[in-house]
Formats: C-alpha cells, sequence, structure tokens
C-alpha cells in the first residue's frame, strides 16, 4: 500500500498528489514514470514522476481527470492508499550539456517537463521554458518552472494569462532571435506532433515524450508500441522519450483512441445506480 | 493377470456448449474411484520408464501404488519430494513427451494417466488440508540471504528448496500478483488461479519474503542486490518479450501480441470488464498466428469472449504443431478453425487504424533437409485474403533485457539469454545464478521448477563453501 500523503488541486481537472515511495523516490531520475493501481478491480495506468523527495521518501505525481481511473483518483484524499504503485520505469531523459535548450510543456505536461528543465538547468544548460494551456485555469507550476528557467514564456490559446497564442508561435518567435540547441516538448499527442512539424525545418534537435497506452510497462506486452523510423519500439523500455522528428504521431494517436468506446462505458458505470455493473450502457 | 485396459480412464470434462461460455476449468479431474481404476493400469516397473521421461524424477510407480491402496497423503509425500507444484504440473505438464511418453504401455496402447493421477492426489490435498505447508521441515535457520528474481516457477521453486534449507529469501516481482506466466499468461479455464494462490501462500509460510512492483534492474540492480546484503542471486525472469513478424501494418489496433491479449483477460479481468476497468476488444473474426500453447490459450480465450469465428494460422502442418495434443484437440471441440501451411505477410486496416484484414501467402514443406526437418517454401502467387477484426501474435517470446542491461559481467547468448551451467545454474557472474525461460527459451512450467531446484542445491554449495572459506 502507498499512502497519499499531500494532494493539492492544480486546476480545475488537474491534481497533484505526494505518495509515500522511498525507493522509488531514491531513484526516480526526469524522464521516468510509474504505473499505479488504484484497487484490486483496477486498471494498471502509467503517471509520470513529476517530483521527487528522497529525504521525505515521497514522489510526485500530476495528473489530469480524462477517464475513469483519474476520476477516482481524483476522489481519493491525503491519508488513502493507493494498492499499488510500481517505478521508475523507463529510461530516463538523455541529460547532459547541450548549450541552449527549451522545454515545452503543454497542459498537463507541464508537470513532466519540470523535472527535466531542473536537471537541464543543474547540468550548467540555459534554459528557456514555455509553458502553455488552453487557458488560465490550466495554468499550474509557473513558479517552479520560472525559478529552473533562465527565461519563461507563458502562453494560453485564448489569451486569458500570458501571451495568447500556441507554444509552437513561441518556439519560432525563440528561433528567430537564438540559436536553439535542444528543445523538449510534452504535452497531449496533437501539440507534440506540431512541435515537431514545427522545430523539423528548423533544424533544431527535439525530444518528446510518448504516452501510449500500457499494461506492464516492462516490456512484456507489447501494448505500448510505437513506430519510430519505421522501426517497432516498446515506448515502456526503449522510451518513453523518443527523437520528435522520427516518431509517427499518426498511429500513435489511432492507437491512443482504441478503447475510447470501453473507456466511455467504464467511466459512466461508476456513476450509473441502476446495479447493472455498466452493461445497461453497452 | 487380468486383460490390462487398453486406454485411459476417461477426464470428465466440460461440456463443450457450457465452457465457451465461462472461464471455469475445462477438466474436472479423476473422482476416487476412476483414479483407483486408472492405477490398476500401472505396471509398477522395476525399472520404470516413465521416470527417465520426468524432469525432476518423480517417483512415479511408487506414487501410483500408494493411491491404489488409498493412501493419497502417502503419495503426495513421495511427489513433493521431487516436485512442489504437482497440482500445477498435473495439470500443464507436457506428459505426451515426458513421463508418459516413455510408459512402458505406450508401446500398445495409452500410458498410464500419470499426469491426471499426479494432479488427483495434489487436489485431494488442497481440498482436505488446506494449511498444512507441505509438510517438510525447515532446517536451521542460516545467516544467509538470497534474493530470487522474479517469481514464475524458476524462481518460486528455487525460494522454497532455499527456504527449507534455512536461508532467508526474498522474491523480488516486477508484476502487482506473483506466479509469473502461471498468473498473466495460462487461462483459468486450464489452471485455475486460486490453485497457483494457494501454491504461493505455501512458499509464503516457509517464511520466504515476495516483493511485488518491484523491478529488478529499475529499482536496484543485480550488483545493488550483492552490495545490500544479499549473499547470491537467482534470476528466474523468464521469457517475457514477445515477438512480432515484422511485416507491414502489424501496429495496428486490434493486433495484440498474445501477452497483451492473455494478461489483459487472465491477470486484469478483462472478461469480466467493466467490473473489472480493464477492457478487451475482440471482434467477430480473430486470427491466432502460431500454433504453441499459448496459441491455444489465445485462441480458446477469443472463443470464450464471443468471437463467432477463430482460426489458428500456422505455417506448418498440424503434425508439427508444437502445442499439447490436449489442447489442439480442446481448441477444435471448441470450433477453432485451422488454416495451415499459410501466414500473413501484411496487414489492412480502416481509416481509424483498425485491422480489417490480412494478406496471407500459402507454403508447402520442402523435402526435409539435412536436420530431418521439412522446411516450409511459399508458394508463388499464393496472396488470398482474410478478413479479420482481431489478430493475436503467439510466435514465441524472447529474453527481457533489462536485466541484461543493467548488469556488468553477465554473460549472454545471441539471442539474449542468460549463459548459465546446465547443472549449477550458475552464471558468468559470481554469486549469480539463473534458471528457466531466461536461460532456455520459452519452455515449460516443469524443466523452470527443475532449474529452480538445481539453482537452490547448487547455492546451498557456494554459500557453505564461501562460508567455510571465510
Ligand atoms: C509514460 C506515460 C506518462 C504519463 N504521464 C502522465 C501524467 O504525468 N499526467 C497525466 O495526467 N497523464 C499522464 N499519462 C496519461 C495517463 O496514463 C492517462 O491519462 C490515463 O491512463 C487515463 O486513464 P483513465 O482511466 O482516467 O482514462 P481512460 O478512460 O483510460 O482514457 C480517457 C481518455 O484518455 C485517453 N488516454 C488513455 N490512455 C492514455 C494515455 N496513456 N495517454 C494519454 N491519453 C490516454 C483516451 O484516449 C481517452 O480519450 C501518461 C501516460 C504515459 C504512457
Ligand atoms: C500462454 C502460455 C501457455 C503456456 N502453457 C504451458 C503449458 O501448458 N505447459 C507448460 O509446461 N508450459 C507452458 N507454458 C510455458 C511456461 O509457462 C514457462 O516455460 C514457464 O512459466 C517459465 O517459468 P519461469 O519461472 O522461467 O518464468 P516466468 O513464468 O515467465 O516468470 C518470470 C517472472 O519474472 C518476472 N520478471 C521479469 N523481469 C523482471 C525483473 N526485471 N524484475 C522482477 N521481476 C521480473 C515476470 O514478471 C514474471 O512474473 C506456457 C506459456 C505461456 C505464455
Ligand atoms: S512432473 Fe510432469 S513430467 Fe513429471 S511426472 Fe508429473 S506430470 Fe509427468
Ligand atoms: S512405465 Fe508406465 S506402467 Fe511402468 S511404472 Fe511407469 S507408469 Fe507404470
Ligand atoms: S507496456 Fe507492455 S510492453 Fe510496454
Amino acid at each position: 500500500m502507498y499512502t497519499i500523503v499531500k494532494k493539492e488541486v492544480l486546476s480545475e481537472a488537474v491534481f497533484l498528489f505526494d505518495i509515500k515511495a522511498p525507493k522509488i523516490a531514491a531513484k526516480a531520475k526526469a524522464g521516468q514514470f510509474l504505473i499505479l493501481r488504484l484497487n484490486e478491480k483496477g486498471e494498471r495506468i502509467p503517471l509520470t514522476i513529476a517530483d521527487s523527495d528522497s529525504k521525505k521518501g515521497t514522489i510526485t505525481t500530476i495528473f489530469q481527470v480524462v477517464g475513469r481511473t483519474t476520476r477516482d483518483m481524483s476522489k481519493l484524499n491525503e491519508g488513502d492508499e493507493i494498492l499499488d504503485v510500481v517505478g521508475p520505469l523507463g529510461e530516463p531523459s538523455e541529460i547532459e550539456k547541450y548549450g541552449r535548450v527549451v522545454c515545452v510543456g503543454g497542459g498537463v505536461g507541464i508537470a513532466p517537463i519540470y523535472p527535466i528543465a531542473r536537471a537541464l538547468k543543474e547540468c550548467g544548460n540555459e534554459v528557456i521554458g514555455i509553458i502553455g494551456a488552453r487557458s488560465k485555469e490550466f495554468l499550474f507550476w509557473e513558479d517552479k518552472m520560472a525559478k529552473v528557467s533562465d527565461r519563461l514564456i507563458v502562453c494560453t490559446d485564448d489569451g486569458s494569462y500570458g501571451q495568447k497564442g500556441f507554444v509552437t508561435q513561441a518556439i519560432e518567435q525563440v528561433a528567430k532571435e537564438e540559436k536553439i540547441d535542444c528543445l523538449w516538448a510534452i504535452g497531449p499527442m496533437p501539440m507534440m506532433k506540431a512541435v515537431a512539424n514545427t522545430t523539423k525545418p528548423l533544424g533544431i534537435k527535439t525530444i518528446v515524450s510518448l504516452n501510449p497506452i500500457m499494461l506492464d510497462g516492462t516490456g512484456m506486452c507489447g501494448a505500448c508500441r510505437v513506430s519510430i523510423a519505421g522501426e517497432t519500439r516498446f515506448a515502456c523500455i526503449d522510451g518513453p522519450e523518443f527523437d520528435a522528428h522520427k516518431v509517427d504521431f499518426d498511429l500513435a494517436m489511432k492507437r491512443l483512441a482504441y478503447y475510447r468506446e470501453e473507456e466511455r462505458q467504464a467511466d459512466s458505470s461508476a456513476n450509473c445506480k441502476c446495479g447493472g455493473a455498466g452493461i445497461c450502457h453497452a | 493377470m487380468s486383460r490390462i485396459v487398453k486406454q485411459k480412464y476417461e477426464m470428465p470434462l466440460q461440456p463443450v456448449e457450457e465452457r465457451i461460455r465461462n472461464f471455469e476449468e475445462v477438466a474436472l479431474g479423476y473422482d476416487e474411484e476412476t483414479a483407483i481404476a486408472e492405477t490398476k493400469r500401472c505396471l509398477e516397473c522395476k525399472k520404470p520408464k516413465c521416470v527417465e521421461g520426468c524432469p525432476v524424477e518423480v517417483p512415479i510407480p511408487q506414487f501410483i501404488s500408494l493411491i491404489k491402496k488409498g493412501g493419497f497423503e502417502g503419495a503426495i509425500s513421495v511427489i513433493k519430494s521431487k516436485n512442489s507444484l504437482p497440482a500445477i504440473c498435473g495439470r500443464v505438464c507436457p506428459q505426451e513427451t515426458q513421463c508418459e511418453q516413455r510408459c512402458v504401455l505406450a508401446r500398445n496402447c495409452e500410458p498410464v494417466a500419470i499426469g491426471r493421477l499426479e494432479r488427483f492426489v495434489a487436489d485431494y490435498e488442497l481440498k482436505n488440508k488446506q494449511n498444512k505447508t507441505s509438510g517438510e521441515l525447515v532446517s536451521d535457520k542460516k545467516s544467509k540471504k538470497v534474493a530470487v528474481v522474479g517469481s514464475g516457477p524458476a524462481g518460486l521453486t528455487a525460494a522454497g528448496d532455499l527456504a527449507k534449507m534455512g536461508y532467508d529469501v526474498t522474491v523480488f516481482e516486477a508484476l502487482h500478483v506473483a506466479g509469473g506466466v502461471l498468473m498473466y499468461g495460462i487461462p483459468e479455464f486450464r489452471l485455475p488461479k486460486e490453485i497457483v494462490q494457494r501454491e504461493i501462500g505455501n512458499i509464503k509460510k516457509l517464511g520466504v519474503e515476495i516483493k511485488t512492483n518491484y523491478v529488478i534492474g529499475k529499482m536496484d540492480t543485480i550488483d545493488e542486490l550483492l552490495e545490500t546484503g544479499y549473499d547470491a542471486v537467482f534470476i528466474g525472469t523468464g521469457a517475457g518479450l514477445p515477438y512480432f513478424l515484422n511485416v507491414p501494418g502489424e501496429n495496428l489496433n486490434g493486433i495484440y501480441s498474445a501477452n497483451e491479449f492473455l494478461t489483459r483477460v487472465n491477470l486484469m479481468k478483462a472478461y469480466r470488464f467493466p467490473e473489472y476497468l480493464t477492457p478487451v476488444k475482440v471482434g467477430k473474426r480473430v486470427a491466432v498466428i502460431g500454433a504453441g500453447n499459448v496459441a491455444m490459450d489465445a485462441a480458446r480465450t477469443a472463443v470464450r469472449l464471443g468471437a463467432e469465428e477463430v482460426y489458428i494460422v500456422y505455417r506448418r502442418t498440424e503434425k508439427e504443431m508444437p502445442a499439447r495434443r490436449e489442447e489442439i484437440e480442446h481448441a477444435k471441440e471448441e470450433g477453432v478453425k485451422f488454416v495451415l501451411l499459410t501466414s500473413p505477410v501484411e496487414f489492412h486496416g480502416d481509416e481509424n487504424g483498425n485491422v480489417t484484414s490480412m494478406t496471407c501467402i500459402k507454403y508447402e514443406l520442402s523435402e526435409p533437409d539435412e536436420s530431418g526437418r521439412r522446411r516450409p517454401v511459399a508458394i508463388e502467387g499464393s496472396e488470398h485474403e482474410i478478413k479479420v477484426d482481431n489478430v493475436i501474435m503467439a510466435l514465441g517470446q524472447g529474453p527481457n533485457p533489462l536485466i541484461a542491461k543493467t548488469t556488468k559481467g553477465l554473460e549472454l547468448s545471441k539471442r539474449g539469454n542468460i549463459v548459465a551451467d546446465e547443472n549449477t545454474c550458475a552464471t558468468s557472474k559470481q554469486g549469480v545464478f539463473a534458471g528457466g525461460d531466461i536461460v532456455t527459451g520459452a519452455a515449460t512450467v516443469i524443466l523452470a521448477m527443475g532449474a529452480g531446484k538445481k539453482a537452490a542445491r547448487a547455492i546451498d554449495e557456494y554459500l557453505t563453501n564461501k562460508c567455510n572459506s571465510n
């Protein structure tokens, strides 16, 4: 059992949990993730380790409510327990001195970009942070990102905070002024695809963190397979970070949608009181 | 002497019409009367050939003779002196190529149903003395600690044996439950998970600690285990990495590895979705590529999940199929169709990226080559389409690279398996032993157990010598 020691509501549908998991906290590196299962009947879902504190023995994870498991999770409180947490999984980010790096976080992707930005900064890079969201309510961790960035650009699609526009526009703007040695982008799949399309003609080395559907997270099932430069790779053990310019995003987005019907069914069965175990919604 | 009954007493089965709609065990097991009748077929040979066919040398005539006299408890002790998981082996051992193949009766008629008898007494024990440990006494506690990585049959056997020798044993398992393939791969209808969990419970009663959610290579490396107080390590991480065909369209939705499909259904209980939250999608037509045990399990699972047409698509003929005979028969009874001398070369999908069909080619078998094997040869111009809603790849599994990547000084084979001594399971790294599928490639439960046993003995020897030389 893994106890939730802190819960914060970051925005409308985004929550932060600090979870007691000393062994994972001691080992986690930027770029890695965990898989959790809330209870006996629960699904195994992957979440990025957004921060860790080896002294307190806790890990931080930030999640957006998108379906049944994340909704159930959002109802848990400090002191409640999660049945299974395993990690750190995946390969850590390749942190080294590149020179000037740009770290882009979109929506809930701000959470996983933060530890990467911090590690790159600690390694002596000049870090330009770009964070963006649909509107003001979906932004969080501006202060944390500001602390690890030499310069931080904040944007919202609707202009309700920061500059109006997409993160891709902010990237173009930076690229016009300075030479970018490496760029990280994490966010929803369509955003990462747009970033890849923006940086490719500019010749900027770009890394994205893919979030396919996963089951075991140890290379056993192949559910997480992605196509990188035409070759099949398992995101849980070969990734989750890959060279953005080699990723087949369209395939990845289609694979993410395969269970949409079932996901809806699982989510509505949570709220239904008819006792049909969700079958009534089929 | 009375005339020998030529055939095994039949195994009672769940009727086909019923069993294709549930996940309960298909083979129901002998009752006492049938078991005793079956034992009378055994000649209790002085030099029993059957024992030579069993990888762990279960004293077969002895236990059969005890059953004959109604000494069920004695029979189970005899089996357990060699095999700590009889309820599992009695169900899933490929007896027709092991113990039963060598039985003298097999020359003229059906061999003695050794597996069914083994299962019978094991079930008898489980039913009648649930809370007793396996009977063996644990020897005096030793001060040494052993880490076991992986909780499949290899790891569990090594852990149980080492605990009995008095070692302090910790098992590290990546998944949230112990059992390996016995839990996530082999379906409930062939091996009830309750039985596996009871056997694991017995191992825990010996004092073994099992840490689930613990991935070695990520949380700790093998070297870290050795540095932090473990005196020896046994690696039994299995062959978990699924192979694909590497043909176009293979990443379309609806194409699963057998591991993914079976894990969703067995480990995550997707057959009870949405009560259990992990979904699995099975359409009308399902093609399973391959013809081993894994393929039969996947095909029979697809039948139970409501697929209307399930095909086994295989490059060779029925004679070459690696699956157990019984599984092939059961699959046929359940309506699985066999599409032989055929293999897919490309998959096609719709605008959502869901698979809709596959292009296959036909094969013929060549004349036997030097090794005596008839290789499949593609027939030119034999391309044809087969409509499918799902494809399940059951092409075999390779070793997972997590441990190899993070352990220095561990010799690997060309295919990435750990190289270990056949008799001692010792690897190229001091204090590190390995056995089961991670060494042999995908094999059988009983061979994995056999390796676990050998390793336990060798680890005991290694630690005793180490102690004396200090
Ligand atoms: C390596 C990795 C790291 C991740 N890190 C985070 C994180 O830090 N914070 C966070 O909020 N989410 C993260 N995700 C996504 C998270 O796993 C999913 O949001 C979660 O599984 C949804 O579960 P659910 O039952 O609530 O929703 P579901 O009912 O399963 O899904 C609802 C919706 O989410 C989509 N979805 C399903 N699975 C995923 C997925 N794996 N990724 C993205 N969308 C998905 C579905 O297409 C559907 O539209 C990560 C995913 C991966 C693979
Ligand atoms: C579907 C299916 C059907 C089968 N049917 C039969 C049958 O009828 N009869 C038969 O004899 N054999 C059968 N087999 C084969 C048999 O199950 C295997 O040969 C046997 O389980 C191998 O045992 P093992 O202990 O070596 O590994 P496994 O059973 O594979 O167990 C390995 C364990 O190690 C864990 N692990 C892996 N990496 C790590 C890590 N880094 N850290 C921690 N833990 C880790 C895994 O999660 C797993 O639990 C079947 C296999 C499958 C897949
Ligand atoms: S363990 Fe397997 S091979 Fe050995 S006697 Fe029992 S069923 Fe036969
Ligand atoms: S070889 Fe056959 S008949 Fe002889 S002891 Fe073994 S099981 Fe009995
Ligand atoms: S999640 Fe199963 S192989 Fe990656």
